[in-house]
């Protein structure tokens, strides 16, 4: 195996017409993979200020039929997320995650939420996850896998519900992963970014476009708007 | 501005009034127009054949043939592509010719464009009682830019109205020597490209080159289709009483 | 993949007469490229962002040792593993292996252009193991044992009667008294048959659409979130992709990502876009426990440096194909091969040999419409050419076409000569056709007036009128 990397390696020299790099080239490339630079970041997104930029997060959502829900504080979003179950005719069952922000929402408050933490199962119906980040250019949300974010809530159950704070809207993606960055230091990366925009989808036949082809039919985003609310 | 005709062999064997055409529309321009005896064409058959050998050789005639001419212009988005995009690239590993090739692309356009944009024409004084659509033959659409020049110049001819076909930018498959090499892959475009101009309300269809006019108006004569085919020039020269349609009788 | 590309003049006009595909290929001519450019209208940058992108991937094919070596270190620090391979069948071995360490018998894939060009399924099934292809058009056509005919949509040949007929052939526990009709109902059927075979899989396997240097991640792209079940719920992840995917980092990611969705499908963002890197972590309540990483080389390596290295820019976006008449006409299928339409004539003479592919570079009117459209902006034309030029100098084009052209060169290289000849044939075709203005037929141009008439000349040749006008100051 190791003699066929060497031989790849070697042909791709070989057709450079060079040997491995100079040192001081090489110092040059990892520079840049230490500090990367960013290339050119579409406008669309960057110019506008706090309020603007959730608007735009939510107008592009809805682009790709997210539904959003906007509430004023955690405390009002089991009712948000029990009304769009009613509305949607889903049980009242939710899986989420173990991560600390969804502690801090008062569910007691909509005692006929059922409530389980962990990874998501074959009969799971419905999921709710907080994100990482939501990105105000497309309308995407951010995900990330860890010990209490298991991967399987964003793809399994047909609906998914997603919490987002309106100070975790940004402007791209660049600006997600430069958070991402700050949040992991030393200890790397999740095994997993998912970045999501919309519910699943196919157009593989006659490129009508169908929703819910295998992973979630409706993806709803509560967005919690205090931060911006409270006058900060 | 002096001048040189670059006719092409298309035009010089089936559409001489292009020729022509293009003569009346560069002089009106203000530009003392010839024609050098010592061109034939621009090599195209061969350098996309993969003949390079071939494709040079013409070329270098063709530096000689339009030397010291001021600008080189031709009734044809292809050939003009082909003198002002390709020669570079034929000799971009040839030292010696490479300036040469630089030197002539540099002076090389397609008539309608070097009308506009060289000499600033906005308008010609012709008229024409026609509905007519326009195909952008896809050199001179997508090497050269030629998209707006003819639209802008049509709309000063009187009488004449513009319904732009849905298709106007896809190839009609005429392709140079694809059409004979792949005859049925060549039909169906063109069938496809038939259609959409049936589909627009015009009574007949222009264009900048007449490699896709002859496959065009070919094809809408096969189908028995009463939309006349024209080199765009042939209007703008307001010329179009001189000459039948192309495929029409006499 | 066994290549059928000799014989695409056959299987072009087989397409052209099959029914099912033209009315599927009509759906398609103008669906793609109306969807692209109103997703490139809405962004003032793109053409900016296609020089960035551009830049890229040249900078990365110029140091392309060095960022692969340090994408492997990163993903070997992240606790995968890098299987390099210089032929598919290296390729399909290191998968077998690592099928056979945790004894799989059943293998979900994702949408994988390069498990396509080695020939993955048919090797896995050969050795025992079920390959379960899950995105929705590849499903469909492994149900049909057909290759795919497009790199993004594999399905695009088919029409939904088709599809549902497919379905009732294959799936046994299929009510017959249940309407498929609609795509709607098509997909439902696909879900529920896919779901319990993403919940028994023991390995994974997904293409990727970049690797990142910078992390050692791999990066997928997809609508459907086949690719994410495929890779989450297996207890192994394998990742089958090819060298010329790395990018340095996620910025240069980022910037390819936003090219690559407009220019497929002209969506502002697929649906998912997933970034792996290494097995989950020792907390993580889900995720693959192994990650390994194939990497393929076949003749990629090969071909930096050479008059076809910006091929290595290609992103797999299809934008070429779903924008190029000869394909719109023929469909996928006709190019004999994994990657059809306008990169994969430039793609599969270098990856199987100009001798066997030589159609692919020929069948195309150099309309340009492809280049126009590349995110990357590879010059597929002016490669085309290239492959012509090989094949010229290897004499493998057809003889009588060769010296047709030698002989038109030779008399276009003799001015005097050429304008008697034209002068000549203008006006004997001209009198021949001055009665209805054109042939019906034509010898020796048969492949002309078999579809469409020709022209007749006016019946002077330009010159001869231009020589009588400067003599006499009147040309006719």
């Amino acid at each position: 195996m190791s003699e066929t990397r060497e031989r790849i390696l070697g042909g791709i020299r070989n057709s450079l017409s060079r040997g491995h790099l100079e040192p001081r080239k090489e110092a040059e490339l990892r520079a840049r993979l230490t500090a990367p630079p960013r290339n050119l970041v579409p406008a669309r997104a960057t110019a506008l200020d706090d309020r603007q930029r959730v608007e735009l997060f939510v107008a592009m959502a809805g682009e790709v039929q997210a539904t959003v829900t906007r509430v004023s504080s955690l405390t009002a979003v089991p009712e948000a997320v029990a009304r769009h179950l009613a509305a949607e005719n889903l049980p009242a069952e939710l899986v989420m995650t173990l991560d600390r922000d969804l502690y801090a929402i008062p569910w007691d408050s909509w005692p006929l939420l059922r409530i389980r933490r962990g990874r998501a199962e074959a009969q799971d119906r419905v999921s709710f996850t907080p994100c990482h980040a939501a990105i105000a250019e497309t309308g995407t949300l951010m995900l990330i896998s860890g010990a209490q974010s298991p991967t399987t809530l964003n793809f399994l159950p047909e609906t998914h519900i997603v919490l987002v704070r309106s100070d975790q809207v940004v402007a791209t993606y660049e600006d997600g992963w430069d958070r991402l960055r700050a949040v992991q230091g030393t200890e790397g990366l999740p095994r997993t970014v998912n970045f999501i925009t919309g519910p699943s989808r196919t157009a593989d036949i006659e490129q009508r476009i169908e929703l819910g082809a295998h992973g979630p039919r409706r993806l709803h985003i509560v967005l919690v708007e205090d931060e911006l609310d409270g006058g900060k | 501005m002096h001048v040189a005709l670059f006719v092409t062999c298309l035009v010089d064997l089936f559409r001489p009034t292009v020729g022509f055409a293009a003569i009346k529309l560069l002089e009106q321009a203000g530009c003392r127009v010839e024609v050098p005896r010592g061109q034939t064409c621009c090599g195209q058959p061969a350098y996309n054949s993969g003949d390079q050998a071939n494709a040079k050789a013409i070329a270098l005639q063709v530096f000689d043939a339009f030397a010291g001419y001021d600008s080189v212009v031709a009734p044809s988005g292809s050939c003009a592509g082909m003198l002002r995009v390709h020669y570079p690239e034929l000799f971009a590993n040839d030292p010696e010719n490479l300036p040469r090739a630089q030197e002539l692309a540099e002076r090389s356009w397609e008539l309608i464009s070097f009308l506009t944009d060289v000499c600033c024409v906005e308008g010609v004084a012709a008229h024409w009682e026609r509905r007519v659509t326009y195909h952008d033959a896809c050199s001179g659409l997508r090497e050269l830019g030629i998209k707006r020049q003819p639209r802008q110049l049509l709309a000063s001819v009187s009488g004449l109205s513009l319904d732009e076909a849905p298709g106007a930018e896809v190839c009609c498959g005429f392709g140079g020597t694809f059409c004979i090499k792949y005859p049925e892959i060549s039909d169906k475009m063109v069938t496809d490209k038939a259609a959409d101009i049936v589909a627009t309300d015009a009574d007949a269809v222009l264009a900048g080159d007449l490699g896709c006019l002859l496959n065009i108006a070919g094809k809408l004569c096969r189908q028995g289709q009463q939309i006349e085919a024209r080199h765009v020039a042939e209007v703008l020269a307001g010329m179009t009483a001189e000459v039948a349609p192309i495929g029409a009788p006499r | 993949m066994l290549a059928t590309s000799r014989n695409f003049t056959a299987a072009a006009q087989a397409g052209l007469a099959n029914d099912n595909l033209q009315r599927a290929l009509g759906l398609a001519r103008t669906g793609f490229p109306l969807r692209r450019r109103l997703a490139v209208e809405r962004l003032p940058e793109f053409e900016a962002l296609r020089e960035a992108g551009r830049a890229i991937k040249d900078h990365t094919l110029q140091y392309l040792d060095f960022y692969i070596e340090f994408y492997e270190s990163q993903v070997v620090a992240s606790g995968g593993k890098v299987h390099w391979a210089r032929t598919p069948a290296e390729a399909c071995a290191a998968v077998l292996q690592i099928c056979r360490s945790v004894g799989a018998k059943i293998v979900t894939k994702g949408k994988s252009m390069v498990a396509e060009e080695i020939g993955l399924n048919d090797f896995l099934e050969a050795n025992g193991i079920t390959p379960v292809e899950t995105d929705l058009g590849e499903y469909i056509i492994q149900l049909r044992h057909e290759p795919p005919s497009h790199i993004i949509a594999p399905a695009i040949h088919l029409v939904k009667e088709q599809v549902a007929e497919t379905f009732r052939a294959e799936h046994r526990s299929l009510d017959a008294g249940r309407p498929l009709i609609e795509p709607r109902q098509m997909c439902d059927e696909a879900r529920a048959m896919l779901r319990p075979r993403f919940l028994a899989a023991d390995v994974g396997i997904t293409g990727a659409n970049f690797l990142v240097a910078e992390t050692g991640s791999s990066i997928v792209v997809t609508n459907e979130g086949n690719g994410d079940l495929t890779q989450v719920l297996p207890r192994v992840h394998i990742v089958v992709t090819s060298i010329e995917k790395v990018v340095p980092t996620f910025e240069d990611a980022a910037t390819l990502l936003r090219l690559l969705a407009r220019s497929a499908t002209g969506q502002e963002f697929s649906t998912y876009t997933t970034i792996s890197t290494g097995p989950r972590r020792e907390a993580d309540l889900d995720g693959p426990e192994e990650y390994h990483v194939v990497l393929l080389d076949n003749g990629r390596s090969g071909m930096i440096g050479t008059d076809f290295q910006d091929m290595l820019r290609c992103i797999r976006c299809s934008a070429c194909m779903s924008h190029c008449p000869v394909y719109a006409a023929v469909g996928g299928h006709a190019y004999g091969w994994v990657y059809p339409g306008p990169m994969g004539a430039v793609l599969t003479p270098g990856l199987i040999g100009i001798e066997e592919a030589g159609h692919l570079p020929n069948a195309s009117t150099f309309c340009g419409r492809c280049e126009s459209v590349c995110p990357v902006k590879i010059p597929l034309p002016k490669m085309m050419r290239h492959w012509r030029e090989r094949e010229h100098a290897k004499k493998l084009s057809p003889t009588v076409y060769r010296k047709g052209l030698s002989v038109w060169a030779w008399v276009a290289r003799r001015p005097a000569l050429y304008h008697a000849l034209a002068g000549t044939a203008a006006r004997a075709l001209g009198w021949a056709g001055q009665g209805h203005g054109r042939f019906r037929a034509l010898p020796l141009a048969a492949g002309w007036t078999t579809v469409r008439d020709m022209p007749s000349p006016e019946g002077r040749s330009f010159h001869s009128l231009w020589a009588q006008y400067k003599k006499r100051g009147s040309a006719r």
